[in-house]
């Protein structure tokens, strides 16, 4: 396998590792909504309210940072990265 | 102004700008005291943040393609992501989705959740390789990597009629600001609004807009903060609204429970003035099915992903790497505000339903209401309304009416804030539109310029003349905007799911199978975008005139309906025709390298 497909795999196995994240606290955890609200959440907040309001939202944000700075390690593994500062 | 120097000092610049906008606060509220009137404090600061604008859009000036197509590419990721903050969070982030929180609560955040979670596939399928591509618009990139002036005209279609029908509804937000601050009718405020958009994006281009959204998020960020963390202090439900409000949340679910949703006859809700409603959901139980909920939240990740004009903003960053920080840091400045929306619903409501608050007004006498200074304000601007209709002479939940604007606009002064705040939401309102309409009236000029004009007409076109046509175009269509606008046809929230609808029908995966899937090709493409459009609008138009519509999808998720068509369509076709030559297989194997030469 050559350097390139060796590093479009990683990168591929990366965006489906983000995506299955990505699947869980966009869609899977809505599934179980109204039993979900019943239990209590961080700062008091009904758990599903919660996740609405903040907590979804703020595992995204997370979420692109950290598949950012994955993808940046794989590049720089395979010497794809850019040269020079961002 | 701009080259090196003005790059090394953004932070610097900036943040004087950020002081500046924070003393003007306050020596309008000095002005307050002093007894400026309330119309005058809304002109100052209306007029004020719009001149700002236009002097920062006219010093950003430039004659040369790469400034204007794609600010040269050396926005910073941090700046980028203020820009893109306030490309993206329009006037219906910023003034309807309170209220749409506060009204429909659970059913509504979908939208939170969708807006927000589409940015993990900008990140992660589509940003950076576009980046990388070196493309001047999206239609550029799907012209080029699929090849064809059928597949790049069929991009410009798609990308028209859904930053159109987005665009309108960002004039109408402008216009609607204007008229309340300047006091002006809304058919000339719009105009007004309109030229005040021009003002930042005819001379510069994107790099003019660049700027301008960096300085617009700034003054809507500040305009939406300030109002919901004063107004928590001064409830006293605790200094950090976002992690202390649970009581609040509890209490109102308590008095959701004492009053009952009581249901009006449909003669009474006959003589309730139109577009206000009143409180007929739980504000923080789980009030709509898993699908409902699901679907609306999948068609707006989607359409984050497909809509080019948040897309353009990725193509300014300096490098690939920049380009995926950038979308995080965009993220981030946009949860700022959207993690504050049901804070600022919560705080609203609360304050006008709890008795035993000095402003609650449910249990109080009908006369005694319509007898609040605030409650007259408001109700002669037709966003609040009672009536009695129980004839008991007390005001019950369901006897109270609203505008979804309200929350936002009429929160601050029943609380008791300084007229100053309202000055400043109106110039946050207003900043959040423009930023919007700038940034959608130019992906659609640019796309026009670019790739209709350039690319297909008249390709050795000089770059003066090339400049030339898409300011023209940009003022086209912005009238055109404006023209529609002044007709409000439909209101701000509605053609904005729409927009998200159409882009994900026709561009999701003509975009996403480009850079992931190397046997897609020029005809699967095609079919892609035209029957995934065709089968979305139709799907529009069924459910519009009366159609039962299936599986759940609706008039707001029509698009989950139009991409699958889309993605069914591109597969079958690609498969059944030629796989693309060696030379377009190399330039997707190029794309996913971040490092070299970009590929055009």
């Amino acid at each position: 396998m050559s350097k390139q497909e060796q590093h479009w795999e990683k990168t591929r196995g990366l965006l489906f590792m983000t995506l299955a994240i990505w699947f869980v606290f966009s869609i899977g955890i809505f599934l179980f909504g109204a039993e979900m609200n019943e239990v209590g959440g961080p700062f008091g907040y009904p758990l599903t309210y919660w996740f609405t309001c903040q907590g979804s939202l703020g595992i995204f944000v997370i979420l692109i940072f950290w598949f950012a700075n994955r993808q940046e390690k794989i590049d720089e593994e395979f010497g794809f990265s850019e040269r020079g500062d961002d | 102004m701009i080259k090196g120097n003005f790059i090394d000092n953004l932070p610097k610049v900036y943040g004087i700008y950020t002081g500046g906008f924070l003393a003007f606060i306050i020596i309008m509220s000095i002005a307050e005291q002093m007894g400026m009137t309330a119309k005058t404090i809304g002109i100052c600061f209306v007029a004020f943040t719009v001149a700002i604008y236009a002097i920062i859009g006219y010093l950003s000036r430039t004659a040369q393609a790469d400034a204007y197509y794609v600010a040269g590419r050396q926005v910073p990721t941090v700046f980028n992501g203020m820009a893109t903050a306030a490309d993206w969070m329009s006037g219906a982030s910023f003034v309807a989705m309170a209220g749409g929180i506060y009204f429909k609560g659970y059913g509504y955040m979908a939208l939170l959740v969708g807006w927000t979670g589409g940015y993990v596939l900008v990140a992660s399928l589509l940003a950076p390789y576009l980046r990388k591509f070196g493309c001047y618009t999206v239609p550029d990139f799907i012209g080029t990597r699929y090849g064809g002036n059928l597949s790049r005209f069929m991009a410009v279609v798609v990308l028209t009629v859904a930053s159109f029908t987005y665009v309108t509804a960002q004039i109408n937000a402008t216009g609607t600001i204007a008229s309340v601050a300047l006091d002006i009718p809304f058919q000339y405020a719009v105009y007004v609004g309109l030229i005040s958009i021009l003002l930042c994006s005819m001379l510069g281009g994107m790099r003019g807009v660049t700027w301008t959204q960096v300085a617009q998020y700034i003054v809507l960020i500040i305009a939406y903060l300030l109002p919901v963390f004063w107004i928590s202090n001064k409830m006293g439900a605790g200094f950090f609204p976002h992690f202390m409000l649970a009581d609040e949340v509890a209490r109102i679910g308590e008095l959701e429970q004492q009053y009952g949703f009581v249901k009006n006859a449909a003669a009474d809700l006959k003589t309730v003035p139109k577009g206000l409603a009143g409180i007929t959901k739980a504000h923080s139980a789980v009030n709509a099915t898993p699908w409902a909920f699901i679907s609306l939240a999948l068609a707006m990740m989607m359409g984050t992903a497909s809509l080019p004009h948040v897309m353009m903003r990725y193509f300014t960053t300096p490098s690939v790497k920049a380009a995926r920080k950038s979308v995080g840091w965009s993220l981030f400045f946009i949860f700022l505000l959207y993690s504050s929306a049901p804070m600022l619903a919560t705080l609203s409501k609360l304050s006008l339903i709890d008795p035993s608050l000095p402003t609650g007004i449910i249990g109080k006498s009908i006369a005694e209401v319509q007898s609040i200074d605030w409650y007259q304000n408001w109700n002669q601007a037709n966003l609040m309304f009672v009536s009695d209709f129980n004839g008991n002479g007390t005001l019950e939940l369901n006897e109270f009416f609203m505008g979804g604007k309200a929350v936002v606009l009429a929160t601050p002064e029943i609380a008791g804030l300084p007229y100053v705040i309202s000055g400043l939401v109106a110039a946050g309102g207003m900043a959040a539109a423009m930023s919007t309409a700038d940034g959608l009236i130019l992906a659609i000029a640019n796309a026009i310029s670019h790739d209709v004009y350039y690319k297909i007409i008249d390709p050795k076109a000089e770059t003066a003349k090339r400049l030339v046509v898409a300011r023209v175009l940009l003022v086209v269509i912005g009238f055109a905007g404006a023209t529609i606008a002044a007709l409000e046809i439909q209101g701000i929230l509605g053609s904005v799911i729409w927009a998200f609808d159409f882009a994900m029908s026709g561009l999701f995966f003509p975009l996403v199978l480009g850079v992931w899937w190397k046997r897609a090709n020029k005809e699967g493409a095609i079919a892609g975008m035209f029957l995934g459009l065709v089968s979305g609008a139709a799907y529009l138009i069924w459910v519009r005139t009366g159609g039962s519509g299936f599986l759940g999808i609706t008039q707001l998720t029509f698009g989950i309906f139009g991409s699958a068509v889309s993605l069914v369509s591109m597969v079958v076709v690609s498969l059944m025709t030629q796989a693309p030559n060696a030379a377009t297989q190399k330039m997707v194997d190029n794309v996913r390298v971040p490092a070299g030469k970009s590929v055009i």
